[in-house]
């Protein structure tokens, strides 16, 4: 106990005084998963709002395919992009491997299915009635899809900061796709990993308690909008 | 201005609307009643192009618009539809108004006329700055009107425009309404199952009972010329008495209901199943018989009486049920008890005979 309480203190310390490697590691976390958490938004509310609105063949099956994928293990995915990246594989030419690149293209695989399912999930709770007003009152299909986007605005937030959270706190695939490489593709998540593993508790701490409270800001934010 | 041909609409494959065909013409105010489950909110959607119908077609300005597309867009956007319970969007009142306009992406000045307009319409230009999100159910009906009417629509679609409101905003509803109608001559489809209402805003009625249109004409012809036994329920006709002509002078016929005879003014041939359709107010009570000159006089005994303000509802068993209203003095004046012995008496021209076909 004694010596875990050394190791917190020291923790706290090495947040306090901005130590450079606590800093860089944080920064790299927080672009890689805004990266990804951007780029997958950008696709997954247009294509939420479509599989929302249009209506086909397999509509039900598709959804509960892309529901079941939301606990898609970070593993998987890992194992993924080392088949389609790696020197060996299809894209192996494009030499993407153990770079951030893939670590971000890896991260929207893993959250693309949960951000649709949230956004769709959004979309079905407005009120029917909304769309159809819409369209009523002169909208087009994009214009309807819009407002009904706006009404649901809180509960796609959350849908985004859900698929942020989630980015942001897996280790398997940033290890296995990034390669935990100093300087270059070491996250927060994969820094605890190694520095554990090698007996410096401190640092790997202090990096978990910044872990935490991102993760806790996560929560009160999404926590706040679904009251709204 | 729109037409309506073979109109029909299944969900679930059950029929909620078989073979309506209707012509509604530019500036008429055209209602359409019925009970509720009618399908008055279906057919009112097919005319405004928010569904495809199972069958039919609808025709705007006599081109037909029933298919996909653009075409319906284009045309929609000359229609303007109120919901029975509207609902606004998370934003100004203002820009609630707005929102029909800035879709077909009009001037921000011509926005702007128009929206002041049309809240000045219902009375709500006080609202514009509010969260339409924290109205009443009142506020919020006369938010979507101003809403409908800020795009001036060629037709209005309204549906059960006051079927949720407490009678005060009833009341306001209506009057704006009535003044939409009055002043800006705008073609107006509305479903209601008010049949008052539709007598006191429309020119025409469609009476539509099970997804099917049983009658159109003028309020005063629906209501006191109803063409079938389903009408004749719907527009408050209470005693409805099943019969066979068995004479014939000129235009009086005598119909027997249960072996009593009723006089009436009719062209049906003798044989002929009908029913005799007769008011309550059509009815009086008397005393002796001699007291009536009425062609149809009948001894009955009173077996119900109930108040329904400002008169009394009097059951009378003649051998056929009769029901009638008094006004509470004359029930008085009569001294009416159930079980007391009455004569109830009608004119032969306050009866209506309509063919029964079953």
């Amino acid at each position: 106990m004694e010596a875990f309480i050394q190791a917190l203190i020291k923790a706290l310390h090495l947040i306090a005084s901005l130590d450079p490697e606590v800093v860089e590691v944080t920064r790299r976390s927080l672009a890689i998963s805004s990266t990804s958490c951007s780029l997958t938004t950008a696709f997954a509310i247009p294509l939420g709002s479509l599989i929302h609105f249009a209506h086909f063949p397999g509509k039900r099956a598709l959804i509960s395919v892309i529901q079941t994928l939301f606990s898609l293990p970070t593993v998987v995915v890992g194992l993924l992009v080392f088949i389609i990246f790696s020197r060996a594989g299809p894209l192996g030419g494009l030499h993407l491997m153990f770079t951030p690149t893939v670590m971000v293209i890896g991260q929207v695989i893993l959250i693309m299915p949960l951000m649709l399912g949230l956004v769709i999930s959004a979309l079905s709770g407005v009120d029917k009635a909304v769309p159809e007003t819409a369209v009523s009152l002169g909208a087009s299909r994009l214009q309807m899809g819009l407002i009904t986007l706006r009404e649901a605005k809180y509960a796609v937030l959350t849908a985004v900061i859900m698929g942020f959270g989630r980015a942001f706190s897996e280790v398997g695939l940033a290890m296995m796709a990034g390669g935990n490489i100093r300087g270059f593709t070491r996250t927060l998540t994969t820094a605890i990993s190694l520095e554990t593993s090698k007996g410096d508790i401190e640092l790997s701490l202090a990096l978990g308690i910044i872990l935490l409270l991102i993760a806790l800001a996560i929560n009160i934010t999404v926590n706040r909008l679904q009251h709204r | 201005m729109i037409e309506a041909y073979n109109l029909g609409q299944k969900y679930g494959g059950r029929y909620v609307l078989r073979d309506v065909n209707l012509k509604i013409g530019r500036g008429e105010v055209f209602a359409v009643i019925g009970p509720t489950g009618a399908g008055k909110t279906t057919l009112l959607r097919l005319l405004d192009l928010l569904e495809m119908p199972a069958s039919g077609k609808v025709h705007f300005d006599g081109v037909d618009v029933t298919s996909h597309g653009q075409e319906r867009l284009r045309v929609r956007r000359r229609m303007s539809f109120v919901q029975q319970k509207p609902v606004v969007f998370t934003m100004s009142v203002y820009d609630n108004v707005a929102c029909g306009l800035r879709w077909r992406r009009e001037k921000d000045e011509v926005i702007r006329q128009r929206v002041e307009g049309a809240l000045e319409l219902v009375g709500m230009t006080d609202y514009r700055d509010r969260d339409a999100k924290t109205l009443s159910g009142g506020e919020t009906q006369r938010v979507a009107i101003a809403r409908a009417l800020a795009t001036q629509p060629e037709l209005l679609f309204l549906d059960e425009p006051t079927a949720n409101l407490d009678p005060v905003s009833v009341s306001k509803v209506e009057e704006v309404l009535a003044h939409i109608v009055g002043e800006h001559r705008m073609t107006v489809v509305m479903a209601t199952h008010d049949m008052s209402q539709g007598q006191r805003l429309a020119d025409r009625i469609g009476v539509l009972v099970d997804g099917r249109i049983l009658q159109v004409g003028t309020p005063n012809e629906i209501f006191t010329l109803p063409e079938s036994r389903e009408v004749a329920e719907f527009v408050g006709i209470e005693n409805i008495l099943a019969g066979v002509v068995s004479g014939k002078d000129g235009s009086l016929v005598a119909v027997d209901v249960n072996g009593s005879i009723i006089e009436a003014i009719s062209d049906y041939e003798v044989g002929e199943r009908v029913y005799a359709l007769i008011r309550p107010e059509e009815i009086t009570l008397i005393s002796a018989k001699g007291l009536s000159s009425a062609r149809n006089t009948f001894q009955g005994k009173i077996v119900k009486m109930s108040l329904v303000e400002p008169l009394i509802r009097i059951e009378v068993n003649c051998g056929f049920s009769l029901l009638c209203l008094v006004t509470k003095r004359s029930a008085e004046e009569l001294n009416l008890t159930i079980g007391k012995v009455v004569y109830a008496s009608f004119k032969a021209s306050g009866v209506r005979i309509i063919r029964r076909w079953s």
